[in-house]
């Protein structure tokens, strides 16, 4: 039985210095095989005696497990070694680049155009549009900006002919909006906008944000909550103030400018007021059962000041060194 | 309307410094756009007399003087000013003084004693540019000879004085003269006010000018005056020359400034006219067709009975409340003067000043509106200066009185002030309110019925007042209050995509957004749009942007090269915006979406081979961007793209736009030095929507079967999958091309199409003979259309 040891022993030591899966199958042939060495010794047990042949039988078979268990775990050895091998030699460099296309980005005034309706829309504005090349009348007259009125010498109009202008204003909207439509009514319109203006602070075209609330119980203190709120928010600021300051506007009274406070001091950041009431009569609303309120933004400032951009001329350049900045 | 502070303080002089009190016109709606020192900082500068010149002994251009400053001892001075004389009054920094930065010596300067050339210099005489008060100087400031000496400088001519300058709104022409915002200064701090004082002339002369009223509605206060025996050369006194100054108004003659300085002081604009020039009487009448007038700025213009003049008996002399005509202004040797006064109303004079390119500080008021309640006393008052600075006897006024403006009682509903505002003003702080605005006004329980004063233009309804109230509450005492509503959803359709999602599509397939001017130059719509009627603009800002654009290609190929001549090699740019057209006398403003792409496909990498930007790179941008929907293309030639490389795009049988590669001619003519594709589509189509709907999917697996055809070049790919669709062959979901390939093994002029097709049954498997069938349907077609089946 000595020699049963030896051939286990053996099969062992020969198994763990083998590093090839073919050349392993063929050691194990050397004793489990037909030939085999174990296979010729469970040969044997038929010289024996009935009464030795199960002891001796038991302990071959303890042999043939063990250098069986041996075969398999030398096979899943070298397998996984050579998976080992194949990985390694797959291995990337994961610091290169990657590959494909870039990705392009929104305008900033589109950006902040975006910011403004998604803030608006949260308090149920509606969106609503309107031409740009727009009927004197609704840019003005309904507008209760009666022909030669001084006011008209505030909005250096382009005209296109003398009933049409571009609108110098979204307020426009507006109308077209409340003709339209029956109160209650929440809406805000975003969109180009022009005067004939062109310098550093000045461009003949721009962007501009109106706002429009009629209802039955509006003030101009809930104009007030609106606007500091939406600035508020805008800028992610609860610490930012806003100062309303009278002014004149024909289609709002009262009137206001809007200033916020910047850096230590105030900035200019739009118009509003409660709806003159006799806007309100060119499009038969009821002024005495509704109020309403409405506001003007410029969009280009706030961009400005929310991404600290410096002149406005370079939003219209569009200077991919610029534009990309806002991707 | 720019003031000096000293001047408003002479009415009304709240217990505020200067910037407290622009706070307070600012949060009022008067705002200060600026408030500035009339001079800059300097001290020790005094009046001083020269007493004696002495040539210096050792400097031709110098001279050696002695001053008096007002003390005992003269000081010796060198001074290099060629108008030094004896006698003259000039400004004296004497030794300590800091004179204020000026352009030849930007940190300002410290007086010293000094030697100059071996003779002590105890201080210096000045020049305007020297004291930081002038740009240019020709030498010493010659002061007036009445000046104090030894008075400082600052004190002798209010040089500690502020500029108040007021962005006046449209509605508040009453400020436009002082006594107007002294009256609002008052309301808002509660200051007195001191009334200005005009003492009535009397008339000593017995001649009077007859004035005809022809359009008593355009004037409906006409009063005039002749003052005869004036000294029209009289020099206008130092305070009043000042005041003009300091509202930025320049002196010009004694007559003149006065008009100016009663305009100044009550806001009631005046015509002084040569009556010696005069021929009869004054009319106000409208123009005549085909008058003309030379106006006091030598401008000639036509009339039309649109327009209000002034004439004598002979002809037009002046622009009624605009501008008076040449030949009828007092020059300084004019002896009579006729003095005009007058209310003409707004609605006469608004618009009138900008039809003729004028814009003057009459007409800036009458069209705003002028205090009809003061015209006549406005007249009184400049007869009283006229006649204590230019002396002379003045005639009795004519006056022409015809309907001035109605005033109207406003009504002012306490409970619409609560409204409107969202503050509940009792009746006490109403009137209290009404009071210090100086309104008359009669009260029943919760309403006031108000009166709106003749100063005041912009009073007619309640909320007028009610803005009125609102400003002297101060709109900072009103709280911001979030609003209170029935909460309703909105629609939110599914029909439409939102343009931001779209916007989105390009974004992720490296497009850039750009935002150009809606005009362009006429030759970009002309060369790149075909379009030779486009939208002009009347009033362009410039030559290059002078119509609306059509098509948003223009933008787009001007920012390409913008970008081009910065070095970028790659660029991709979209726009969406509007564009212009007029059609049938409507002008049509649709909403297009464009892109242009230009250099590699991909940015430059590691692995991937350069490849140049072309037309079907961009065609899979535009058809992701309308996915789900399919999209058809046909070759179409377009003025702005190469002949055989460009298409029209349709949408569901709808031409929504173009596609294609800038036309060679144009790639050279705009220095693009690569192919540079474009794409321009309608956002409306871009936009629609359908909701989707579940259909069945199927059970078995899809069979493909691969066709590969050789064709004429001419033949389009869409003929040949438009003839397979046409076959209906059975079971074929998906018809499509795979690969084209022309070349090597093929004959010249021909290619090679191979499609892929999918055939699947949702409930079944297919069988071979089935397939086989529908395939056969396919490969029939395919040869009707002269395609060879490949093997």
């Amino acid at each position: 039985m000595q020699e049963l040891q030896q051939i286990l022993d053996q099969a062992l030591q020969q198994f763990a210095a083998i590093s090839d899966e073919a050349e392993l199958e063929q050691v194990k042939a050397k004793y489990l095989g037909k030939e085999g060495s174990l296979t010729v010794l469970l040969k044997g047990l038929g010289k024996l005696s009935a009464e030795e042949r199960p002891a001796a039988g038991a302990r071959i078979n303890q042999v043939k497990q063990g250098i069986e268990s041996a075969l398999q775990q030398r096979r899943d050895a070298l397998q996984q070694n050579k998976l080992e091998q194949k990985l390694a030699a797959e291995a990337l460099d994961v610091t290169l680049p990657g590959r494909g296309l870039g990705t392009g980005g929104l305008h900033p005034v589109t950006r902040t155009l975006e910011r403004i309706e998604q803030l608006f829309h949260s308090l149920g504005f509606a969106i609503a549009s309107g031409p740009e090349i727009e009927r004197d009348f609704y840019n003005f007259t309904a507008l209760n900006i009666p022909e030669n009125h001084p006011a008209r010498a505030m909005h250096d109009t382009f005209y296109i002919d003398p009933q049409h202008v571009l609108r110098t204003h979204t307020s426009p909207v507006q109308v077209r909006y409340m003709e339209a439509n029956q109160p209650p009514l929440k809406i805000i319109s975003s969109g180009r906008v022009y005067r004939v203006d062109s310098d550093a602070t000045h461009s003949p075209m721009f962007h501009q944000v109106e706002g429009l609330w009629v209802d039955e119980q509006i003030s101009f203190a809930n104009l007030k909550g609106v606007v500091q709120d939406f600035l508020q928010r805008f800028f992610e600021r609860d610490d930012l103030q806003v100062r309303f300051r009278p002014s004149f506007f024909p289609f709002t009274e009262p009137s206001a400018e809007m200033d916020m406070s910047w850096n230590g001091g105030w900035l200019e950041i739009g118009g509003c007021g409660m709806v003159h009431p006799n806007v309100l009569k060119h499009v038969n609303i009821d002024s005495e059962k509704y109020l309403g309120f409405a506001f003007g933004l410029g969009v280009e400032r706030l961009a400005m000041l929310r991404y600290g951009v410096n002149d406005l001329r370079l939003f219209y350049e569009s200077d991919l060194r610029f534009l990309k900045q806002f991707n | 309307m720019k003031f000096s502070e000293n001047w408003l303080r002479t009415w009304v002089n709240p217990a505020l410094p200067s910037d407290e009190l622009a706070h307070v016109l600012t949060m009022a709606g008067l705002e200060v756009e600026a408030l500035e020192g009339v001079a800059p900082a300097f001290e020790n500068v005094v009046v001083a007399e020269v007493l004696e010149v002495a040539k210096h002994p050792d400097a031709d251009r110098l001279n050696v003087c002695r001053v008096n400053v007002g003390e005992a001892q003269p000081l010796t001075i060198v001074c290099g000013a060629a108008n030094v004389a004896v006698g003259v009054k000039v400004p004296c920094a004497r030794i300590g003084a800091v004179l204020p930065p000026s352009s030849d010596n930007e940190k300002g300067f410290v007086i010293k004693q000094a030697k100059v050339r071996n003779v002590e210099s105890f201080g210096m005489l000045c020049s305007e540019k020297e004291l930081g008060l002038a740009d240019e100087s020709q030498g010493l400031w010659l002061l007036s000879s009445d000046a104090q000496v030894g008075k400082t400088l600052r004190e002798y001519l209010e040089l500690d004085d502020k500029l108040f300058t007021l962005k006046l709104t449209p509605n508040r022409s009453d400020c436009s003269g002082m006594v107007g915002i002294a009256r609002e200064v008052a309301a808002l701090t509660g200051s007195p006010l001191k009334p200005l004082e005009i003492q009535i002339q009397p008339v000593t002369l017995s001649e009077q000018l007859p004035v005809h009223v022809i359009d008593a509605q355009a004037c409906p206060l006409y009063c005039g005056r002749l003052v005869r025996g004036v000294n029209a050369a009289a020099a206008t006194p130092a305070w009043m020359l000042r005041r003009l100054e300091r509202s930025g108004l320049r002196g010009i003659s004694a007559v003149v400034d006065i008009t100016n300085y009663v305009m100044l002081e009550m806001g009631q604009p005046l015509h002084a006219f040569d009556a010696a020039q005069l021929s009869g009487g004054i009319t106000v009448r409208r123009a005549r067709n085909c008058e003309e007038l030379t106006l006091l700025n030598e401008q000639t213009v036509k009339l039309d009975e649109e327009v209000l003049v002034i004439a004598d008996d002979a002809r037009v002399r002046a622009l009624a409340g605009i501008m008076g005509g040449q030949g009828s202004g007092v020059e300084t040797a004019a002896r009579e003067v006729f003095l005009e006064s007058a209310f003409f109303h707004p609605d006469a004079i608004a618009g009138k000043a900008r039809r003729f390119g004028l814009a003057t500080d009459s007409s800036f008021r009458f069209e705003r509106g002028v205090d009809f309640a003061a015209t006549r006393q406005a007249l009184e008052r400049a007869t009283q200066l006229l006649l204590e600075i230019c002396g002379g006897s003045a005639g009795a006024i004519s006056e022409v009185r015809g309907q001035l403006p109605a005033r109207e009682p406003i009504m002012l509903r306490r409970s619409r002030v609560a409204r409107v505002l969202g503050i509940a003003l009792d009746n006490i702080q109403i009137a209290a309110l009404l009071q210090r605005l100086q309104f008359e006004f009669a009260s029943n329980d919760d309403d006031f019925s108000v009166m709106p004063p003749s100063f005041r233009f912009d009073l007619s309804i309640e909320a007028d007042l009610i803005e009125e109230l609102a400003r002297l509450y101060g709109y900072d005492n009103i709280p911001a209050q979030a609003p209170q509503a029935v909460l309703t959803m909105l629609p939110y359709s599914e029909l439409q995509r939102p343009l931001a999602r779209i916007q989105q599509i390009l974004v992720s397939r490296d497009y850039q957004e750009i935002v150009s001017y809606a005009f362009v130059e006429e030759q970009v719509e002309r060369e790149l749009c075909g379009n030779e009627n486009p939208v002009a603009l009347q009033n362009p800002i410039a030559s290059n942007l002078s119509v609306m654009r059509s098509s948003l290609i223009g933008g787009l190929v001007g920012a390409l090269r913008f970008n081009l001549n910065r070095k970028q090699a790659r660029v991709r740019l979209f726009e969406a915006g509007a564009c212009f057209a007029k059609v049938n006398d409507e002008y049509v403003q649709s909403q297009q979406l464009s892109g242009l792409a230009y250099g590699a496909t991909l940015p430059e990498q590691w692995g991937a081979a350069v490849k140049s930007v072309d037309f079907y790179d961009v065609k899979a941008d535009v058809e992701a961007l309308f996915a789900p929907q399919l999209l058809r293309f046909v070759a179409a030639t377009h003025p702005a793209l190469h002949p055989g490389r460009s298409a029209q795009i349709y949408c569901g049988g709808q031409a929504v736009g173009w596609i294609g590669e800038l036309h060679p001619r144009w790639q050279q003519q705009y220095d693009i030095a690569q192919p540079a594709v474009w794409f321009e589509v309608e956002l409306g189509a871009l936009t629609r929507a359908a909701v989707p709907r579940m259909g069945e999917i199927a059970k078995s697996l899809p069979v493909r079967r691969d066709l590969a055809v050789l064709v004429d070049e001419a033949v389009a790919a869409q003929t040949l999958l438009d003839a397979m669709q046409q076959v209906a062959a059975p079971y074929a979901q998906e018809i499509a091309l795979f690969d084209v390939y022309r070349g090597k093994g093929l004959e010249q002029g021909k290619k090679s199409l191979a499609f892929r097709v999918l055939l699947q049954d949702t409930q079944k498997t297919l069988t071979d003979s089935e397939i086989e069938t529908s395939i056969a349907l396919l490969v029939d077609k395919l040869q009707q259309h002269g395609a060879q089946l490949r093997v």
